[in-house]
């Protein structure tokens, strides 16, 4: 029976750990009925896998059978894997027992599509309806919404969710078609439209009576797909900015292919692109919360990210007229900008130069990093190099002049790509 | 030259700060009672804690302070580093002292490091708050160790509270030797060394456990390797996220338990 179990956890959490999103904050669920656990607020990382990635939550998919045949996927209907499926009830004790030990925030549940889509959702729905009622469990819970599943079906998916997300996966119609044929543009973004639609509705009720149902009050967020198909980072980053400003989304996760599959559709790599997913995450947040716009950070001109650098500092180099930046006069949005200072220094910055004219002794002392930073700021209109130096030569000091620390990682997948190319 | 001494809690530390004041006598040191070496130089002063006094103090910081600050104070009396209580009692003067609010003045060194430790401490919490795993006991207790770098213990309370609200825990500092029991009601701080109970380790052992625990740590074990990409294998992050002096706690990474072959013997 345990080793039963147990075998089936190795199964299902092998196949969903290809989906990256593990947050877990966001949810405004309170333990006001005595019950077990509470989702208010921040999350929390309980563990961290030997890769490096937060777990935070349960992630398994409730089965692997699956009558779709994506090629990016493990769960594909023509892969030659072990397949397993947990029922209702297994699921919920495996939640409620990792939860009460303190090993995790909730439940992410999604699944390989079996008979159909309602017939998948329905018992997704249902776990999430038994945790919340029967067990009293105010713990986080993140439902994937399999793509074509019944309106209603999300409606009631939504009031058990504090966050529910619908994989894009592909970032275009043409790979999409090319790789996971069964699948379409239109049935996806069909759901995604739909919890938008119930979200914003759920808002409006919640101002006019208190005791309004709460809709998945942790948004939605989706996934896309990188390196295992033709797209360059620009039609990435213009997808994902749409995604934000037309569906509201919380959050585009990216993940870098991982080469678990041999299908003839997809491209041969060694490693997944580790670097360029990174890149790419830090252009995310300069969308997000640096006041960036997607056509600053890459355009058809220069439609990739360059990889040796972070793509506030490739923007720098590309933008010198804007520089140097005064740190005691200058606006915050501009200082956000100066490469090394993130929003926390420049937070900092504006609240200490209240009191005092500052110094590069002061920012040092307040922890802003000025590795990257020196070369394009100013305090009290005084410098710390004598030189002017031009792009070229600022790209060289910081990738290889003093104290440039370079991760073994960056260095082998750069020198791969040089192979390669 | 005045060197103060006090009971070592933060009532007694804020009565310094009053007593101080009253003598417009400034310290040079403070420093808890029993740790004090006789000094030749200066003057010893030993304050005795008085809720009135302290209280005092703290209103007269609530005035002046955001609720966020005076929380960072508190912290920094938690941080029990060198020179913690001096670290107090210069932010608490340049409050009182300066006629509009310091907060933000990271250029005035002692709120700087004040804010430093409030993070330090802030994170340490944090990582409690994450890395405490509970055992289930025979009869039906969660009970976890732990031993912070810092007196964390009760600034996590209230966490575990409002989420374990319908199971009795206890989370116990070894380093401290003192804990918080949750009844269900309430959560009173225990002792469980005085109650005569063997030492504690930092993992219960055997068959004082819930006859399930050993199936659910196993799982918990299993999902752990299994959520793993190998091809993504990145120690180093792993290792700063999860600092190996943390490892001792965590079931993730304690010894393998096999169940079949336990059910052999």
């Amino acid at each position: 029976m345990d080793s039963r179990i147990s075998d089936k956890l190795k199964i299902l959490a092998d196949a969903a750990k290809y989906d990256v999103s593990c947050s877990s904050s966001g949810g405004k669920r309170k333990n006001d009925n005595k019950g077990l656990g509470n989702s208010e607020g921040m999350g929390i990382c309980h563990s961290y896998t030997e890769d490096g990635r937060c777990v935070s939550l349960l992630k398994i998919l409730l089965t692997n059978y699956c009558i779709y045949d994506c090629a990016y996927c493990v769960t594909r209907k023509s892969n030659d894997v072990q397949r397993a499926a947990f029922t209702v009830q297994e699921v919920v004790d495996l939640t409620i027992n990792f939860y009460r030990r303190n090993y995790i925030e909730g439940l992410f549940l999604s699944s390989g599509i079996f008979k159909n889509a309602d017939y998948t959702m329905e018992r997704l729905v249902r776990i999430a309806k038994k945790l919340r009622q029967e067990q009293k469990f105010n713990g986080y819970i993140h439902l994937k919404t399999i793509p074509g599943a019944s309106e209603e079906l999300i409606k009631e998916a939504g009031l058990y969710a504090d966050r529910l997300s619908v994989n894009i996966e592909l970032p275009s119609e043409q790979s999409l078609k090319q790789l996971a044929p069964e699948k379409n543009y239109t049935e996806i973004l069909l759901p995604m439209d739909n919890i938008k639609q119930q979200l914003v509705q759920a808002k409006e009720e919640s101002k006019l009576f208190k005791s309004a149902p709460v809709f998945a009050p942790a948004g939605q967020s989706t996934q896309l797909i990188v390196g295992a198909s033709a797209e360059n980072d620009h039609q990435i980053l213009q997808l994902s900015s749409g995604l934000y400003k037309d569906y509201n989304l919380k959050r585009v996760y990216y993940s870098g292919y991982v080469p678990i599959s041999s299908d003839s559709r997809l491209p041969i790599i060694t490693g997944p692109p580790i670097i360029r997913e990174n890149r790419i995450y830090q252009a995310d947040w300069l969308m997000r919360f640096y006041g960036f716009s997607a056509s600053e950070i890459v355009d058809e001109k220069q439609p990739n990210l360059d990889l040796e650098i972070d793509p506030k500092l490739a923007w720098a180099l590309r933008n010198r007229y804007m520089f140097p930046v005064e740190i005691n006069t200058a606006d915050y949005e501009l200082i956000l900008r100066v490469p090394g200072i993130g929003v926390k220094s420049a937070k900092k910055i504006v609240s200490a130069r209240r009191f005092a004219q500052l110094s590069f002794e002061h920012l040092r002392q307040m922890g802003v990093v000025l590795k990257r930073a020196k070369y394009f700021i100013t305090c009290q209109a005084k410098s710390l190099h004598r030189h002017d130096f031009d792009s070229q030569v600022i790209r060289r000091k910081i990738l290889f002049g003093d104290g440039a620390v370079r991760s073994s990682l960056l260095t082998q997948q750069l020198d791969l790509f040089r192979q390669v190319g | 030259m005045y060197l103060y001494t006090y009971d070592g809690t933060f009532e007694g530390l804020l009565t310094v700060v009053f007593e101080a004041y009253e003598r417009k006598a400034w310290p040079v040191s403070i420093a808890r009672a029993y740790l004090v070496q006789p000094d030749m130089f200066g003057e010893s002063i030993t304050v005795v804690t008085d809720d009135q006094k302290a209280s005092r103090v703290w209103s007269g910081l609530q005035k002046k302070l955001s609720v966020e600050a005076q929380q960072a104070l508190y912290y920094a009396f938690l941080w029990e580093q060198k020179g913690y209580e001096m670290l107090v009692f210069d932010y608490i003067k340049l409050v009182f002292d300066s006629p509009v609010s310091i907060e933000g003045n990271y250029a005035a060194p002692c709120v700087l490091q004040l804010q430093q430790v409030h993070k330090q401490v802030h994170r340490e919490k944090h990582r409690m708050e994450a890395f405490v795993r509970f055992q289930k006991t025979s009869d039906g207790l969660y009970f976890a160790t732990i031993a912070p770098d810092f007196n964390v213990l009760p600034i996590v309370i209230n966490h575990f509270e409002k989420r374990y609200a319908d199971q009795r825990w206890v989370i116990y500092d070894l380093h401290r030797k003192y804990g918080a029991y949750y009844d269900l009601a309430s959560t009173l701080l225990i002792d469980l060394e005085e109650t005569g109970s063997k030492a504690l380790q930092a993992v219960l052992l055997g068959n004082v456990l819930d006859e399930e625990e050993d199936k659910y740590k196993q799982l918990w074990q299993v999902y752990f390797d299994h959520v793993n990409i190998p091809e993504r294998k990145n120690p180093k992050l792993h290792q700063r996220h999860m600092p190996k002096r943390y490892w001792k706690y965590l079931s993730e990474k304690q010894p393998k338990i096999d169940l079949k072959s336990e059910r052999l013997m």
